[in-house]
């Protein structure tokens, strides 16, 4: 699946992108085929291990995940996947990552998008790039939309969509300062929103500790149905939700004239626009659903 | 323009050396002159050593007496291993100071500066991009000594530059480089057994092949570059991947907390980690080389290739033999140098002979007019522009130019 990475790093095509730069993604490095790990630290025997285990059974029996508008995902070219995000170690990223590997006609690596701290804290910062995750970096995020071509997955609302409690589940917060749609129009690639129903009650968190998070540095330690009676594994103890992943229709922008991240109302008028959609999916979504467990 | 008259400084370091060894092969270069406090470590041909450190007044004398148009200042101490906190203090911020300063003045011959630096000018740190572009400042001061002094001295070759728009500045950017002979803490942190780690980190891991350091060096010397360049192999590795392809068990021996103290314990049993590298091992570095690859250079080898490399001089290790290294007899250098008994083509290791030139000559210089009509219908477009610009700065013989400028008007 790395390879497939690497292979498409090659591809390199412009993608309806401003003739207007000096090509420097002809540049890129390119494939060495013995290699087992990419340039970003992503490990293909890693991320095959957890794909064919952990990733499989929750995503097969444990959360049933049912994804719609599959199509909506290009196939080539960077799109920048913009989602909801809940639970205290989230589930919705791998399950959108792995919906985007079984159910698209051309399966593609997702690159999820991560805090600054996880590089710097022991244990996640070795294994997170190993599964795909990379800092979420302006210029990260750049180099993978416009240079290498690939598909990256933000969570605008960051640890605020983490941290808040069960009481306010599915109601969406601030998408941080419009960062990612900047990133989107510099790359020229589109967005493609997503609106996943399932996680706000697979990682419930009914509480939040402040002293035992200043004392472990983490980001937060939240009150979970599994945690932190049972420990450290009660983290990833998900309650069998049911997952539903909608992806909805692409945001192009590469027509909205020249340097429109310049203009800050644009960026905020559509990142705005970006998260009413998702809102208004998921509210959707829930008047759908008929039982939490069985959809 | 191109470099005809060069010097180089720190002509004893390994880079200097080689740099001086690739120059002197081509004869275009009229002159290379090395100064340096200690003497070359490798056999030159045709290189003149001037045994001087980076002495302001001296170093202008000689740029002024030889009319040097280029010079090349590879004495930057960039690992902390090699020498103490004073000495690279005044090598890398007193010194650079001081070789620009021979460089300047409007009526300087100097015309291009390339400036040998480091990526420690980036540091390393958590919110750091996965790939340094050059026009990318570090956000957070410099962590140690060492990073502080290139901080420095790259901003004192900047300020150089701004001042003299009129001049070539090249600074180049060097990622760790690998290889036998380069004295560094990467390189016996790799040597030991194992390689020590920090627990819970795997970081990613860009290094240049020492060749490529040279290459990149003398790619700067025949090219105008200006600005900054980040000088890196392509292809990342992470240290883990490192370990293995070296054969070597990985050892997360240093704790994720504390990790200075613990360094400075593991230094007390003899292994040498700097704390320039300490946050390389925790949060890694990469170089986006793009800019550099756009000026036309290739990097003969990818920081996987380098490894590999490294692993076949790590196994022939023990079987070399230390001492047959060249040594610097003054006597004998000057007497190769200057007697007129030694025959000057027989020192010269021909081993990249450079395409459409006449063997055994020192340059267009050294050719009669009638010798140099017969070479020009050989001559493509762009050799024979270049040509006329040198034959109209220098000899300015008419037949030649007048004979160029018919051969250029057929082939428009």
């Amino acid at each position: 699946m790395a390879g497939d990475e690497r292979a498409s790093t090659l591809g390199g095509e412009a993608g309806g992108l401003p003739a207007t730069t000096s090509d420097l993604r002809e540049l890129l490095p390119g494939l060495e085929p013995e290699r087992r790990v990419t340039d970003w630290g992503r490990s293909e025997r890693v991320e095959g291990l957890l794909d064919r285990t952990v990733s499989e059974f929750l995503y097969r029996i444990w959360f049933r995940v049912d994804v719609e508008g599959i199509e909506h995902v290009p196939s080539e070219g960077g799109a920048l996947l913009v989602s909801n995000h809940a639970g205290a170690l989230p589930p919705d990223a791998p399950m959108i990552a792995k919906a985007v590997k079984e159910e698209h006609p051309h399966p593609r690596p997702v690159h999820l998008t991560v805090e600054h701290f996880f590089k710097g804290y022991p244990g996640f910062s070795m294994l997170l790039p190993k599964i795909g995750a990379v800092p979420a970096h302006p210029a990260n995020v750049h180099r993978l939309l416009y240079d290498e071509q690939q598909l990256v997955l933000v969570f605008p609302e960051g640890r605020k969509g983490t941290e808040k409690l069960y009481k306010d589940r599915y109601r969406l917060r601030r998408f941080g300062r419009g960062g990612f749609v900047e990133a989107a129009m510099r790359a020229g690639a589109p967005i493609v929103p997503v609106a996943v129903v399932g996680a706000e009650e697979a990682a419930p968190a009914f509480a939040q500790f402040k002293l035992l998070q200043r004392l472990t540095g983490l980001l937060y330690v939240p009150l979970t149905p599994t945690f932190p009676h049972f420990g450290l594994v009660g983290m990833a103890g998900y309650l069998p939700a049911k997952f539903r992943i909608r992806f909805l229709p692409p945001v192009a922008t590469d027509q909205l004239g020249d340097e429109p991240w310049e203009d800050k109302a644009l960026v905020q008028s559509v990142a705005h626009e970006v998260r009413a959609t998702i809102q208004a999916e998921l509210f959707d979504m829930l008047a759908e659903r008929e039982s939490v467990w069985f959809g | 323009m191109p470099s005809k008259r060069i010097l180089i400084t720190g002509l004893s370091t390994f880079w200097g050396g080689r740099l001086a060894q690739a120059l002197e092969r081509d004869p275009e270069v009229e002159t290379v002159i090395g100064v340096d406090r200690r003497p070359p470590k490798v056999e030159l041909a045709r290189t003149e050593y001037v045994r001087v450190a980076d002495r302001r007044s001296l170093i202008r004398r000689i740029v002024e007496a030889a009319e040097i148009d280029t010079v090349v200042d590879t004495r930057m101490v960039v690992d902390s291993i090699v020498t103490g906190r004073r000495v690279a203090h005044e090598n890398n911020v007193i010194g650079t100071m001081n070789v620009l300063a021979a460089c300047g003045g409007p009526d300087s011959p100097v015309r291009k500066v390339v400036f040998k630096s480091s990526a420690h000018v980036y540091g390393a740190e958590q919110d750091d991009p996965a790939y340094f572009t050059e026009s990318m400042r570090r956000r957070h001061p410099p962590r140690t000594w060492l990073e502080r002094d290139i901080v420095e001295a790259e901003d004192a070759v900047a300020e150089f530059a701004a001042r003299h728009p009129d001049r070539t500045v090249t600074a180049l950017r060097f990622a760790n480089s690998l290889g036998r002979g380069v004295r560094s803490a990467p390189m016996e942190l790799l040597g030991l057994p194992a390689i020590p780690a920090i627990l819970g980190f795997d970081p990613r891991v860009q290094v240049l092949h020492r060749d490529d350091l040279a290459g990149c060096l003398e790619h700067a010397v025949r090219h105008d570059l200006d600005g900054p360049y980040n000088c890196a192999a392509d292809g990342v590795l992470v240290l883990s991947e490192v370990a293995s392809l070296l054969g070597k068990p990985l050892a997360p021996v240093l704790p994720p907390w504390g990790t200075g103290a613990a360094a400075a314990a593991v230094r007390q049993v003899g292994i040498r980690l700097p704390p320039e590298q300490l946050n390389l091992l925790r949060f890694g570095r990469a170089l986006d080389n793009r800019r550099f690859k756009a000026t036309g250079y290739r990097f003969r080898y990818t920081t996987r290739e380098t490894v590999l490399a490294l692993r076949r001089e790590q196994r022939l290790e023990p079987f070399v033999d230390r001492r047959a290294a060249y040594r610097y007899e003054e006597e004998v250098e000057e007497f190769l140098r200057r007697s007129p008994s030694v025959r000057a083509a027989s020192q010269a290791p021909a081993d990249e002979p450079p395409a459409n030139r006449p063997p055994g000559s020192t340059g267009y210089d050294g050719l009669r007019a009638e010798e140099l009509m017969r070479l020009l219908p050989s001559l493509d477009r762009s050799d024979l522009e270049a040509l006329r610009e040198h034959e109209a700065g220098r000899a300015g013989r008419a037949t030649v130019v007048g004979a160029i400028d018919r051969l250029l008007a057929a082939q428009r």
